[in-house]
């Protein structure tokens, strides 16, 4: 305060409430996020337990008899166990069968697959999860960068040659069916042009590790299907940025951003890109939990070896096991993903903080 | 909002403004023309504006919706969008420091970057929207002052703003508030200190009281003035609102139509308005030391400025009008200091004034004034 102030200009920081106060309402905030996710997860879980039992007849005899025809061996006492604890023992009532499936997935057991039997489920799912993650993960948050980006460009300068040829363009595109997309591409260059292999992750000649040879083939492999991802995704992103943008350069924090003389690369960002991205981020966010369940359509294609190609093979096959399995994680890795999101969200925008 | 005219303490006399004219003028319109283009005819939204701010001088702009107020602002400051586009005219800026003069019309976007708040800055009319809600109030100013003072560091910024959050009587610690942590009033005073955060010759002002409640009001005005008696900056105040500009400005300016229609002190323009419209505007707010009378509006509308009228855009609804307003658009002539644009103050003889029913018991005097004042 200046000595010179007039009484007519109160201080009215007196009005807001102190530091402590906003401290606990944002804390109180984050708290209760946590808390509706867990009920979410919990109601997942429990989902999971009460759909093999609502199922008529005996499911988990059909299964271990299915286990034994498969195999054409006698199946082990402890598989019987974990097949019974996961789709329900005839023996056992409701509450004491629950106990055990909890006991189960805090060991992380979830059976054994029935089409590979004697493999867990479990050790399958941590096989194919690194594969996803790293395709669908890395294609995802590249598509969202590349759609946004070129979305905040068009939408600065709408109506602007880029804008008028890009913006119509990439609604043409995105509006192109996936799978077609993804046969058309393995077709030409998988086939036709043979630039790029026609299934799988890696060359399976090689060893797997942290060597040169091993990564490249990865790269190789891994191209087309990242590329179809790529090209057939972030064309939404970047109508939906566009159009904030549009909306957003109007706003007047981005006349006054360029009223204050701050560089044209500072308006965009700081201003206008950074509050057209809001609505796009909550989208992104959904995008991020949708990534461990795996691109299903691309893994088929390519028949990459993530948790979609896994899901597909035991779906093909009635793996009821391996099903039940990757349901589960993939639930629970959603769950994860967009309560990370949304802790995010709260730290972009300010706004979201003290509402809840 | 209705506020009362009273004489105003903090409005300086003739003589401390003939002082300051003495260091010269901070800015000279000339002719400036301002169109929408659109699919059809242009429309043009402010017409041959001509006028000269002095340093430190509050000249207040006032009209109605569609005058062409908002249009006046983005060409001044260079921040109109597409349709519009200055057509024509000039707007001349001299820096304090004697540089040389700097024509804003034809600057390159880099220079006028380099004037931008350094110079020049602006106050919109809503700050809810004009301060980014996303940034917290402190990082707002930094940026500002960071892009023009390179040396300036991150905290030393952020002291500055606290310091310039408390020349508007908000409290420093602030600073680390977000937009939306803050009541009306106290953004829009933040509005003004980050106006003035870069010591700025001329702050242009749109309407930066409409959204706050009267009380609030007048304590951003009595800071507006107290601030300008210290830094000494010029101001372009637009607002609908004549009555507060007759306290606050030293010289007004009355937009009709996208034209200047008539420019004079305040005191002239509240004794002695001379266009009929100025007349009309001074007369549909009642005075506070007057006996009562009825107050009498415009009747009419604005006119469409897609299809202006012929002559004087206010012939239409001018109760003075006579021969030949309906095919001679008039110029702003000056006489004594005060400009007017009608014909009734041209020198070409003009016949008998057609009577005025519209105005009330103050047309008697107002008019005898008007003959007086013309010589």
């Amino acid at each position: 305060m200046t000595t010179t102030e007039a009484p007519a200009t109160p201080v009215r920081a007196a009005a807001d409430p102190p530091a402590a106060v906003r401290a606990v309402r944002r804390w109180g905030f984050l708290l209760r996020r946590l808390g509706f996710y867990a009920a979410a997860a919990a109601a997942a879980i429990v989902l999971n337990f009460l759909l093999p039992r609502l199922m008529p007849g005996d499911p988990s005899s059909a299964i271990v008899e299915e286990l034994q025809r498969v195999s054409g061996q006698q199946v082990p006492p402890e598989t019987l166990e974990s097949i019974r604890a996961i789709f329900g023992d005839p023996d056992q009532n409701l509450a004491q069968q629950f106990v055990g499936y909890l006991g189960q997935l805090a060991r992380f057991d979830l059976g054994v697959s029935v089409v590979n039997f004697p493999v867990p489920v479990s050790e399958l799912v941590l096989e194919a999860l690194p594969w996803t993650l790293l395709l669908v993960g890395t294609t995802t948050v590249l598509a969202f960068v590349l759609g946004t980006g070129l979305g905040v460009i068009a939408g600065w300068k709408a109506g602007s040659r880029l804008d008028s040829i890009l913006t119509p363009l990439t609604a043409f595109l995105s509006s192109v069916p996936y799978f077609w997309v993804a046969l058309l591409a393995l077709w030409v260059f998988g086939f036709v042009l043979g630039w790029f292999p026609l299934s799988g992750g890696y060359d399976a000649n090689l060893a797997e590790g942290f060597n040169l040879p091993f990564l490249a083939s990865v790269l190789h492999y891994g191209a087309l299907p990242a590329a179809t991802i790529v090209f057939s995704a972030f064309g939404g992103w970047l109508l939906g940025m566009r159009n904030m943008t549009v909306t957003t350069v109007r706003e007047d924090y981005v006349l006054l951003a360029q009223a204050k003389g701050l560089s044209r690369g500072r308006v965009i960002l700081r201003y206008a890109a950074r509050n057209a991205m809001l609505p796009s981020f909550t989208g992104f966010a959904m995008a991020l939990g949708g990534v461990i369940g795996g691109a299903l359509l691309t893994e088929t294609v390519f028949s990459y070896p993530g948790i979609g190609y896994l899901l597909f093979e035991s779906l093909n096959k009635r793996d009821y096991p391996m099903m039940q399995g990757v349901f589960l994680i993939v639930t629970l890795a959603t769950l994860l993903a967009n309560l990370l999101a949304d802790s995010l969200y709260v730290v972009l925008d300010p706004r979201i903080r003290e509402q809840g | 909002m209705v506020t009362q005219f009273v004489p105003d303490t903090d409005r300086p006399d003739a003589g401390t403004t003939s002082a300051r004219r003495a260091d010269g003028d901070v800015l000279h319109v000339t002719g400036l023309t301002v169109e929408y283009v659109t699919d059809g005819d242009p429309v043009r939204a402010c017409a041959d504006v001509t006028f000269t701010l002095r340093r430190g001088e509050i000249l207040g702009v006032a009209g109605e919706s569609g005058s062409g107020k908002s249009t006046l602002i983005t060409a001044l400051t260079r921040l109109q969008r597409p349709p519009a586009v200055t057509t024509g005219g000039s707007i001349v800026f001299y820096p304090r420091d004697g540089g040389p003069a700097i024509d804003l019309v034809t600057a390159t976007p880099k220079a006028l970057r380099a004037l931008r708040w350094t110079s020049l800055s602006i106050v919109l009319q809503s700050a809810m929207d004009a301060l980014n809600p996303v940034m917290r109030l402190g990082a707002q100013f930094a940026d500002a002052l960071r892009t023009h003072d390179r040396t300036l560091t991150k905290d030393a910024a952020w002291a500055r703003a606290a310091e310039l959050l408390a020349t508007v009587g908000i409290s420093g610690d602030r600073a680390r508030s977000y937009p939306h942590e803050l009541s009306g009033g106290m953004r829009q005073r933040a509005s003004i200190a980050l106006a003035l955060a870069c010591g700025p010759e001329l702050v242009v002002m749109d309407e930066p009281t409409t959204a706050v409640d009267v009380v609030m009001q007048r304590q951003i005005l009595a800071q507006v003035l107290r601030l300008r008696r210290t830094l000494g900056f010029a101001v372009v105040f637009v607002t609908h609102d004549l009555s507060l500009l007759l306290e606050l400005a030293d010289r007004i300016a009355i937009m009709y139509a996208g034209r200047i229609v008539e420019l004079g002190t305040a005191r002239e323009l509240y004794d002695d308005p001379r266009h009929p419209y100025t007349r009309g505007l001074r007369d549909s707010f009642p005075p506070l030391h007057a006996p009562l009378t009825r107050l009498t509006g415009i009747p009419g509308t604005p006119p469409d400025l897609r299809r202006p009228p012929s002559g004087c855009p206010f012939h239409p609804r001018c109760p003075q009008r006579f021969a030949g307003c309906d095919t001679d658009l008039p110029e702003l002539v000056t006489k004594g200091g005060h400009s007017v644009a009608c014909r009734l103050h041209e020198p070409t003889g003009r016949p008998d004034p057609v009577p005025d029913p519209a105005s009330g018991p103050a047309s008697g005097p107002a008019s005898a004034r008007t003959e007086g004042g013309a010589s």
